[in-house]
């Protein structure tokens, strides 16, 4: 503090708390109005308008949601969709309900069934006779797709499942085996 | 009845209707294809494509709006004025057509004039007819009955002091330059150099002005539809909501014309004298587009800095170039 009292004149009994404050000049634009305010306001303006002008020299970014989609990236969880062998053309789903078991909205509903021999549904000893996903109960979590130790029930990449009666929305076997009439655009490679 | 128009020109009266019926047509066929323009550069301003769902490129969309404007219940307040109140959205049509009157195409050719009148009076013509429209303004802000109209309506009339001296003023220095109040003689005399050129402070003053006369960004203050919900037009709707846009697209042809007749030599261009109508046109448009483009980019005023900007800054402006073009004029 001794430095400070001889630099200049600043005694720290007599001085106040003000003082010790560093005081900060601030920095004022200048005051609007007037001609000089008129012309830089001009200028403003001049800047203004080429700014809105590279934007339309850039072109629309905007994406025409029914013909033109939003690409997905590969790891989006979309509706379910159920595999079968690509080989034997068997179902990949035995029945376990680890799924169900696993779904914490409790939208999975699986009854299990014994395969007959010469009729064969899935490849493991049991198979799924019903499979159903209440999708107006499905928060996409994805722990279905994490439970399931045949890799027999996935995420697609399909978000498009609005429907006018909460019945059409729970999904069937049948309906979670079929490729999707369409197909969501995936992501390209560094996109 | 006194002469109206140049009496030293005459013509034939089938000639004059068949006129004023080609210029309202064509006037009104441009007018709903400005609104689709307007909202289709707003949008690319924007980064966005705008309507583009009505017919091809969205051409029709006028049509969709005026089919939904006209099956509105035109609807009156319990404790609005009735006559004013439906008076409020046909006095700025009036003015709006006849303002369009005086915008010249070309000069004459084959013995007809390519403008609907040439009145000695010009641009003192446009003046008066012009003003008439924030009768309009005002009456129908009042007569509502809303407190959002009214204040829209109040700011419309501090708005009409505030810019109608300067505009005034910016003209006369073209007016001096062309000897004349008559459009077609200014446009005339612009055949070697545009006035845009020498009167370029009047240009920017009085498309200054024009803004505000047209109620258009920045200066739409008696509109201002963030704050005072569409101002004086709180409380119309349907087809009378309807005109009071039609209108104010037709104000901005109505300034766009006087402008590209006053400072961008009007019909003069290149090429045969059959290509002027389209030469005009195309300068017309050209502004519009400029009109767009400022709304796209500028943000609304308070109205105290129209006020200021008005009387402080256009004011003096106007006026230190009238000086100086009047010294000019009689110098040289």
């Amino acid at each position: 503090m001794s430095a400070a009292k001889n630099g200049n004149g600043f005694d720290p009994k007599t001085a106040s708390y003000l003082d010790s404050i560093e005081v900060v000049e601030v920095q004022r634009g200048p005051e609007p109005g007037g001609l000089g305010g008129a012309y830089r306001a001009f200028g403003e303006t001049l800047r203004g308008l080429k700014t809105t002008m590279a934007r339309l020299v850039e072109g629309p970014m905007t994406i025409q949601y029914p013909e033109e989609k939003t690409p997905v990236y590969p790891r989006f969880r979309g509706r379910h969709k159920l595999h079968k062998f690509e080989d034997t053309g068997l179902e990949k789903c035995v029945g376990c309900s680890l799924c169900a078991a696993a779904c914490p909205a409790d939208c999975i509903r699986v009854v299990a069934a014994e395969n007959i021999p010469g009729d064969r549904v899935s490849a493991g000893e049991r198979y799924a006779a019903v499979y159903e996903i209440n999708l107006s109960r499905c928060i996409f979590c994805g722990y279905c797709e994490i439970a399931c130790p045949f890799d027999a029930i996935t995420m697609g990449h399909d978000y498009e499942m609005a429907d006018y009666d909460r019945r059409d929305l729970i999904f069937t076997k049948e309906m979670l085996l079929a490729e999707p009439i369409e197909r969501t655009p995936l992501k390209s490679e560094g996109e | 009845m006194p002469p109206l128009a140049d009496t030293q020109f005459v013509e034939a009266t089938w000639i004059m209707v068949v006129k004023s019926l080609v210029i309202f047509a064509v006037i009104f066929g441009i007018l709903p294809l400005m609104t689709v323009l307007e909202r289709k550069l707003i949008g690319r301003f924007q980064h966005r494509y705008g309507p583009n769902r009505v017919g091809p490129y969205g051409l029709l969309q006028p049509l969709a709006d005026v089919g939904k404007l006209i099956s509105k219940q035109a609807f009156k307040p319990e404790n609005a004025i009735g006559s004013l109140f439906v008076l409020g959205p046909l006095l700025p049509v009036l003015s709006g057509v006849l303002a369009l009157a005086i915008i010249p195409w070309g000069n004459v050719q084959d013995g007809v004039g390519f403008y609907g009148i040439d009145v000695p009076i010009g641009i003192l013509y446009f003046f008066a007819v012009g003003s008439i429209a924030f009768y309009g303004l005002l009456l129908g802000g009042w007569s509502s009955g809303s407190k959002y109209s009214l204040l829209g309506a109040m700011r419309g009339a501090a708005q009409l002091i505030s810019y109608e001296v300067a505009m005034g003023l910016a003209l006369l220095g073209v007016i001096m330059m062309g000897g004349s109040l008559s459009l077609v003689d200014i446009v005339e005399a612009q055949g070697d150099l545009w006035f845009i050129v020498p009167q370029f402070v009047g240009f920017l003053i009085f498309m200054l002005a024009g803004f505000a006369e047209t109620n258009r960004t920045p200066f739409d203050m008696p509109e201002a539809d963030a704050e005072l919900v569409q101002g004086f037009m709180t409380e119309y709707g349907g087809m009378r909501f309807g005109s009071f846009l039609l209108v104010e697209y037709m104000e901005i042809l109505v300034v766009s014309g006087i402008a590209a007749a006053m400072f961008l030599g009007g019909w003069m261009g290149p090429g045969p004298s059959f290509l002027d109508p389209i030469w005009m046109l195309t300068k017309m448009l050209g502004l519009v587009l400029l009109f767009i483009w400022v709304r796209a980019t500028l943000p609304r005023l308070r109205y105290d800095q129209l006020m200021s900007l008005g009387w402080k800054v256009l004011l003096p402006l106007a006026t230190l170039n009238v000086l100086v073009t009047a010294v000019l004029v009689v110098v040289t």
